[in-house]
């Protein structure tokens, strides 16, 4: 019997996002003031302490459920380009996991892909444009890896999310190729972007509840 | 940050409880989200016209609802898009059964959330079409000009969606007429301080007492280049002169002129600065149709202003002079 996580892992992982923005919404309005509106952290602040009080008020019956409840509050409560990328996100992880009671290395690989797939679709931007997609892309792409090279499921979060963290720290020599920060072109080399940085916040508190 | 705010959290919802009472003979709020929409909204036999953005562009966007302009607003955070349950719920409060145009300016959060509510709306029978703003010249390069930010060239295309509705205009034909608005008009914009949002608290950019931020946009983006500060005819005619050879606008053409103040600049020098635009474009023999002078898309306590040229036809003048009544603008019938 290969190893699964449950919906109460689920639901816990959910609520480490939750503190992990909340400990580091100053730090990503700083990023994001560099060459962004500054308003990163505090908007994902705000939505996320909606889904906080969501999650009090979810039972994780299945899989599904947690994710579904987090994603139609990510995509409804603050609005902005990240409540439409992050909403995506865990709107398409909860889709890919309809049915399910537990989850296996595989299913969480295909929910990975398929949540990765989404954002490509609704953003329209690619790997190396200092996005979000710079931390989740590589991330997804380990996981894969792991799993074809039959890890265990911890070991390949644990992977997982080195790869986030690289892939975030890369977007330091990127050139903004989207939103706001485009504009300024080069003048964006050097400073980590704040997507990437919220993404990793948001894929490192999932993986350490899925190896812990 | 000096502001007359309470919880910078809360200050979108403070505003619209004022400015519901003031014009509550012309809006009214939805219950199911943040969307304001005309009073009689839905007007019987008539494309729904629905836009939506970030606060803090007053009069803009909501100050446009009414007969003859915006049916409905979805009304974000501080510069910060509407989710795509607002303008789904936008666009049902407002179908008649003729469909709904979605008007947007050319920000990645707009651009995501209204298509996952057209989305929306269509699997929910709903007819749905988009006009996306890029009038910004100081934005993007020419050859890029399709990813320019959409600013106060909006306004000219709510007024003419609004104007085709009202006339009974098809969803198709609405659309194509802020199409022929956005192909038209270019915008660019400059400003002598910046602003602060209210959950940052610093400002969007910093400029030197005797310097101005050039080509700015309508939230505190930092523009191109920050310059020396100059008079005010120095600076119209630079501004101006740009937008013509973008373009271009020619010899002959017949355009609308629209000063906007970005929200801390006086009326005084906006008076100023267009009588420099009357007179450049009266020396190259472009005929002034339309004149428009005020706040129209502001970006928060910025000072600055910006010039926008519509080229116009015998269609878009009739529909800018169109009737319309709106708590922000009016067009008595005839006027």
């Amino acid at each position: 019997m290969a190893e699964t996580i449950k919906p109460d892992q689920v639901h816990r992982a959910l609520e480490d996002i939750c503190d992990a923005i909340e400990a580091h919404k100053e730090y990503l309005s700083e990023l994001d003031g560099a060459i962004g509106d500054g308003d990163h952290g505090v908007n994902m602040a705000k939505c996320f302490r909606e889904v906080k009080k969501k999650l009090a008020d979810t039972e994780a019956t299945d899989i599904e459920a947690p994710f579904k409840a987090v994603g139609m509050v990510v995509l409804n409560s603050v609005g902005g380009a990240m409540g439409a990328l992050y909403g995506t996100f865990f709107l398409r992880l909860a889709k890919e996991a309809a049915g399910l009671k537990e989850a296996s290395l595989s299913d969480l690989v295909r929910m990975f892909q398929a949540a990765e797939k989404g954002i490509l679709e609704i953003g329209k931007a690619k790997p190396g444009d200092k996005t979000l997609l710079d931390t989740l892309v590589p991330a997804v792409r380990a996981l894969e890896h792991a799993e074809k090279e039959g890890k265990k499921l911890n070991e390949a979060f644990s992977i997982f999310e080195q790869a986030a963290e690289k892939g975030m720290e890369s977007t330091r020599e990127m050139i903004a190729k989207m939103g706001r920060a485009s504009r300024l072109g080069e003048r964006t080399i050097g400073h980590q972007d704040a997507g990437a940085t919220s993404c990793y916040l948001i894929l490192s508190a999932m993986a350490r509840r899925l190896y812990e | 940050m000096k502001k007359f705010i309470n919880d910078p959290y809360d200050v979108v919802d403070e505003m619209l409880e004022g400015f519901l009472d003031v014009h509550k003979d012309y809006v009214r709020k939805l219950d199911t989200a943040r969307v304001l929409v005309r009073r009689d909204a839905p007007v019987r036999e008539k494309v729904g016209i629905v836009s939506g953005g970030g606060s803090g562009h007053k009069p803009a966007f909501i100050g446009f609802i009414g007969e003859g302009i915006l049916d409905a607003v979805a009304v974000g955070e501080i510069f910060t898009s509407p989710p795509p349950l607002a303008c789904l719920e936008a666009a049902k409060a407002v179908d008649s059964g003729k469909g709904v145009l979605f008007l947007l300016g050319n920000y990645a959060g707009d651009v995501m959330n209204f298509q996952m509510a057209s989305d929306m709306a269509k699997a929910e029978g709903i007819e749905v079409a988009q006009a996306i703003s890029t009038d910004d010249v100081g934005s993007m390069p020419r050859e890029e000009s399709s990813k320019r930010r959409g600013v106060v060239g909006s306004f000219l295309g709510w007024k003419v969606a609004g104007a085709k509705a009202a006339a009974g205009g098809t969803l198709e034909e609405c659309k194509k007429a802020v199409e022929k608005v956005n192909g038209n008009t270019r915008t660019l914009g400059v400003a002598l301080s910046p602003c602060t949002v209210p959950a940052k608290g610093s400002p969007t950019f910093t400029l030197a007492e005797d310097e101005m931020e050039y080509a700015v946009g309508h939230h505190g983006e930092p523009g191109t280049a920050k310059i020396k500060m100059m008079s005010a005819d120095a600076i119209t005619e630079r501004m101006t002169g740009e937008i013509i050879d973008d373009l271009p606008f020619k010899k002959g053409d017949e355009v609308a002129v629209l000063i906007n103040g970005l929200g801390g600049t006086p009326h005084l020098e906006l008076y100023i600065c267009y009588r420099r635009v009357r007179r450049i474009l009266k020396e190259i023999g472009i005929d002034v149709g339309l004149s428009y002078v005020g706040e129209f898309f502001t970006g928060l306590e910025m000072a600055g202003f910006s010039v926008t040229l519509m080229r116009l036809d015998d269609e878009l003048k009739g529909l800018l002079k169109a009737p319309a009544d709106t708590p922000y603008y009016k067009i008595q019938r005839g006027g």
